[in-house]
């Protein structure tokens, strides 16, 4: 029988009436008294120099307050970068200014250039019209290997040229790596481009900065994914406000996917601007505005091979991959393609020789961070495709290839610097095969093929590092923070509790899957059990939600924290019960002396806590409030194998996926119903990678896919209802919940099973398809198809 | 500026508008009824959709002088009269069919609306039905199922969870 309460039970969300009646409160949601709205001019070239900004008649429009270009942010930091990488030679990367507003020069097209604040928005967009702005056109780096050649227009003058990083790892593997692949009995190469995405959140980023002389506190209500890490890098390295007078609130968040982690210009501005007019300051971002501001995902160009011996076991992998960082370093940029990605190579199998080469560059185009999965998507589509392609060229079963080359004792160690702690990736296939029908395949080919469609079956099996992150390693690795995380656990007086947690829900249910943590630990009911979360004003510095590592490492935290509850509220009932403290135990929301019919409530404990007439002061402090702070010492290595069966129309080129099963490890799971929903909706964005969606520049650099006309979100007839399944679990042997993370697996697995299905088919219909790039567009599909 | 007059939420409400101003401006920033959002800026998301006259509508997609005098239905209304949870809005609290909850008004609008025209719509029919409404965190698995059980249909064959 399934739970109803606690770990284990698909608990309905108690966050959903607030959002299915219209409550939620969102960040545009928000209003201050006085509030003045900000918009901002941006530059329409991708690359140019800045002669003049005339700000003279626009000044003069009805309800403008100030207009702001970057002469007023000489002597204001920059937006800092979090990460540094170090290159194959030692040296530091690359890493130019960034500007709040564009300092003489724009780089993007998207750039902001002015900002004028106005009484209403539309006051304010009509004034930014009557701006003067001079910009003398110089050509656009915007392909990678362009870029890096002599010659090549520099995004930033005061660098040598537009590498950022040449990065090779594992070094030291190089040369042995060289040497399997000469040795090999047969080598596959593919040459692939990971396209460029945009996130996409329903919600676009809103920025409210408010500024109160009173206390001179400044407040910044925000859409972000981890409001403690906006207010240190913008208080610390922009701004220069200390944290106790800077308040950042993310209150309801609509969905971040990774690009609601970074600090933006634009949060910046509103802060500093409301300080600077003594009003509040508004901004909110029009979905095409989005398109040209919001860190951009993924665009890697890689080249991969894999060698086999002439067992077909796989003996060494070497890639090359060009990886686009736009034209400033977001928050996290240079960490995706380098830790998040190169340490994933070696993927679900035991291959002797890894080497990684990334190289970095900074082109003309928005800036490129973390999406959904970040590095591992792109580390798992190269390798599944790449072993799918051997298959063929060998003519080996694909599911068989894979199977003799898995991993399949733990702990393993990979030759690319991470040690996986549990899997069994033998037990994922197998579930992927039955619910999949595998076996019922070639009889779905044939009833398809009797309608004239060609259908095709991809399987790919992913890894990923999730739970981020140890703080010494990613220390050591480049990282400019701690990857901790931290719970306050604050029992009342009635036994009701608070958790303050600086893990930030945007969509993954916290509200309603941290209380069963807790309730399970406790033996109380859910509901007794609120989570407060957002708001650095009364949570515990945190560093938010991304990397799958909400329930692996603030969960982590928040059992921590539980324990020292429970041991502290041992020894008060320990003293109620006049009992030793060792036979006291907790069940069911009950303490009881062991061997002995005596036992005190849960209710009774937590009152003496706060009215402790009958209590332990000598021994102990009165409350029941714990803090605790949560440093993983691994990764998480959840794992899986995904099937996807397409049907692809020979007249037209589009594909129509039409069954998708997933079958993940997870390790523990807390709210089987809240996995499931993630993992559909990775899926589906897996599936708008694989099939829609493309972020296009021409070859000017102007940008043309900047809104839902041109980028093709996946609908709700896009993809079919979705198999999937968790009951493989492998526990993490290093964190207290046995639990791995969820959130970005759909994500990463789902690419490589869509573009192997849609080969299989192609491949199936006698069409000599090797490979197509994504997204397989009917275009695409019916070119390749022609030969 | 001039008047617009109209019945929101069962209440008679007027105030001054510029001729640019959108009804889903007028419903959030006049009336201060943020349950309807702003998803786009093309008439593509359908995170705005209100009930004007009964029928669905992208509320970015008219302006708010041309609601003069209709009837306009928004997700804050939605609930029983006991302030119970309409049959879809608990047919996705039930199915799991929200996540972050930002297109969430728009898609029980829309179903709603879908449901009065056709009781008992297939898969294909929902999904076509919600072309014009994009989610981004539920892969429309849990959506799709909702609708198909706030409609009196069994599920229990669609993958579970």
């Amino acid at each position: 029988m399934p739970k109803d309460n606690g770990i284990g039970a698909s608990t309905k969300r108690r966050e959903d009436v607030r959002f299915l009646t219209g409550h939620g409160k969102y960040t545009d949601d928000i209003n201050v008294l006085h509030q003045t709205y900000v918009h901002f001019l941006r530059s329409d070239v991708a690359h140019g120099k800045i002669t003049s900004i005339d700000t003279a008649e626009a000044a003069k429009m009805p309800g403008v307050v100030r207009i702001f270009t970057g002469a007023d942010f000489e002597g204001v930091g920059g937006l800092p970068c979090g990460w540094q990488v170090t290159d194959r030679h030692g040296e530091p990367m690359k890493e130019p200014p960034h500007p709040v507003l564009a300092q003489g020069k724009v780089r993007h097209v998207g750039e902001p250039i002015a900002a004028v604040v106005a009484d209403t928005l539309d006051e304010a967009r009509d004034a930014a019209e009557a701006i003067m702005v001079e910009i003398e056109d110089l050509p656009a780096a915007v392909d990678m290997k362009a870029a890096l050649k002599d010659g090549a227009p520099k995004v930033h003058d005061e660098l040598s040229d537009n590498l950022c990083y040449d990065w090779g790892f594992v070094e030291e593997n190089k040369g042995a790596v060289e040497e399997a692949i000469k040795n090999a009995a047969h080598v596959t190469t593919l040459e692939l481009v990971n396209n460029r995405l945009v996130a996409n959140p329903m919600e676009p980023r809103v920025a409210l900065g408010d500024y109160n002389r009173s206390d001179d506190m400044s407040t910044l209500y925000t859409t972000s994914q981890n409001p403690h890490v906006i207010r240190l890098l913008m208080g610390a390295f922009v701004l220069g406000i200390p944290e106790h007078k800077l308040r950042v609130v993310a209150p309801d968040v609509g969905g971040g996917f990774g690009t609601k982690i970074f600090h933006y210009a634009e949060e910046a501005f509103c802060t500093f601007a409301a300080r600077q007019i003594k009003r509040p300051v508004k901004w909110t971002s029009t979905r095409s505005e989005a398109f040209m501001s919001d860190a951009h995902g993924r665009d890697h160009v890689t080249k991969i091979e894999l060698a086999l011996d002439k067992d077909n076991n796989f003996t060494a992998i070497r890639t090359e991959t060009y990886a686009n960082m736009g034209a400033y370093l977001s928050t996290f940029a240079p960490s995706v393609p380098t830790w998040l990605h190169g340490t994933l190579m070696a993927g679900n199998y035991k291959t002797p020789n890894i080497y990684v080469n990334v190289k970095a560059v900074f082109t003309n185009t928005v800036p490129v961070d973390a999406y959904r999965g970040a590095g591992r998507p792109e580390a798992t589509f190269q390798l599944e495709r790449v072993i799918d392609k051997a298959a063929r060229e060998l003519g080996v079963d694909p599911i068989a290839l894979r199977k003799q080359n898995f991993i399949t004792e733990f702990p393993y160690a990979t030759p690319v610097a991470v040690e996986y702690d549990t899997g069994d990736y033998m037990a994922t296939m197998a579930k992927l095969e039955e619910i999949a029908d595998v076996k019922g395949f070639a009889a779905r080919r044939a009833e398809s093929e009797k309608n004239g469609k060609l259908r095709g079956l991809g399987i790919n099996c992913y890894i990923e590092a999730c739970g981020i992150a140890p703080s010494n390693l990613v220390g050591q690795l480049g990282a400019r923070a701690g990857l901790y995380e931290s719970a306050t656990v604050r029992v009342n007086a009635t036994g009701t509790i608070s958790v303050m947690t600086g893990s930030h829900s945007h969509g993954q249910g916290h509200e309603t899957a941290f209380p069963q943590v807790v309730a399970e630990m406790l033996g109380i009911d859910e509901s007794m059990i609120d989570i407060v979360h957002g708001d650095t004003a009364n949570t515990p510095m945190g560093m938010g939600t991304y990397g799958s590592r909400s329930i692996a490492v603030g969960g982590s935290a928040m059992v921590r924290a539980t324990e020292k509850i429970i041991n502290k509220a041992k020894k008060i009932a320990a003293h109620l019960m006049e009992a030793s403290e060792a036979d006291i135990e907790l069940k069911d929301g009950a303490f009881s002396v062991a061997g002995t019919d005596k036992s005190v409530a849960w209710g009774d404990v937590t009152l003496a806590a706060y009215v402790p007439h009958n209590y332990p002061l000598e021994d102990i402090e009165p409350g029941l409030e714990e803090t605790a702070f949560y440093d993983p010492s691994n990764f998480t290595y959840p794992s899986g194998a995904y099937c996807c069966e397409v049907e692809v129309d020979p007249e037209t080129g589009k594909v129509t996926v039409e069954r998708f099963a997933a079958a993940d490890d997870f390790g523990n799971i807390i709210n089987p119903m809240i996995v499931s929903g993630q993992v559909h909706g990775g899926i589906a964005q897996g599936i708008g990678q694989a099939l829609l969606e493309n972020c296009a520049y021409d070859e000017n650099g102007q940008l043309l896919s900047a809104s839902y006309m041109d980028y093709a979100m996946p609908r709700a007839d896009d993809v079919p209802f979705y198999q999937v399944d968790h009951s493989c679990q492998t526990p993490c042997t290093h964190n207290p919940l046995g639990v791995k993370g969820c959130g970005e697996a759909g994500a990463i697995g789902s690419p490589p099973a869509v573009i192997n299905a849609v080969v299989d088919a192609l491949q199936s219909g006698g069409h000599k398809v090797t490979h197509i790039d994504m997204p397989a567009t009917p275009s695409r599909v019916w070119a390749a198809m022609q030969g | 500026m001039a008047k617009v007059t109209m019945t929101v939420n069962g209440k008679s409400v007027s105030h001054d508008v510029e001729g640019r101003t959108l009804l889903v401006q007028f419903l959030r920033e006049k009336l201060n009824l943020t349950g309807t959002h702003v998803g786009c800026d093309t008439s593509q998301c359908g995170a705005c959709v209100v009930h004007v006259n009964g029928e669905a509508v992208k509320s970015c997609t008219m302006f708010a002088a041309e609601a003069e005098g209709a009837e306009v239905t928004t997700i804050e209304a939605v609930e029983n009269d006991d302030g119970s949870l309409s049959v879809v809005q608990q047919a996705f609290q039930d199915h799991h069919g929200l996540q972050c909850g930002f297109c969430t008004p728009g898609m029980v609008m829309t179903a709603t609306a879908l449901l009065k025209e056709n009781p008992k719509p297939s898969e294909a029919e929902i999904r076509d039905h919600l072309e014009g409404n994009i989610c981004r965190c539920t892969g429309y698995h849990n959506i799709v199922k909702a609708i198909m059980a706030a409609s009196g249909q069994d599920v229990s064959s669609v993958a579970a969870e």
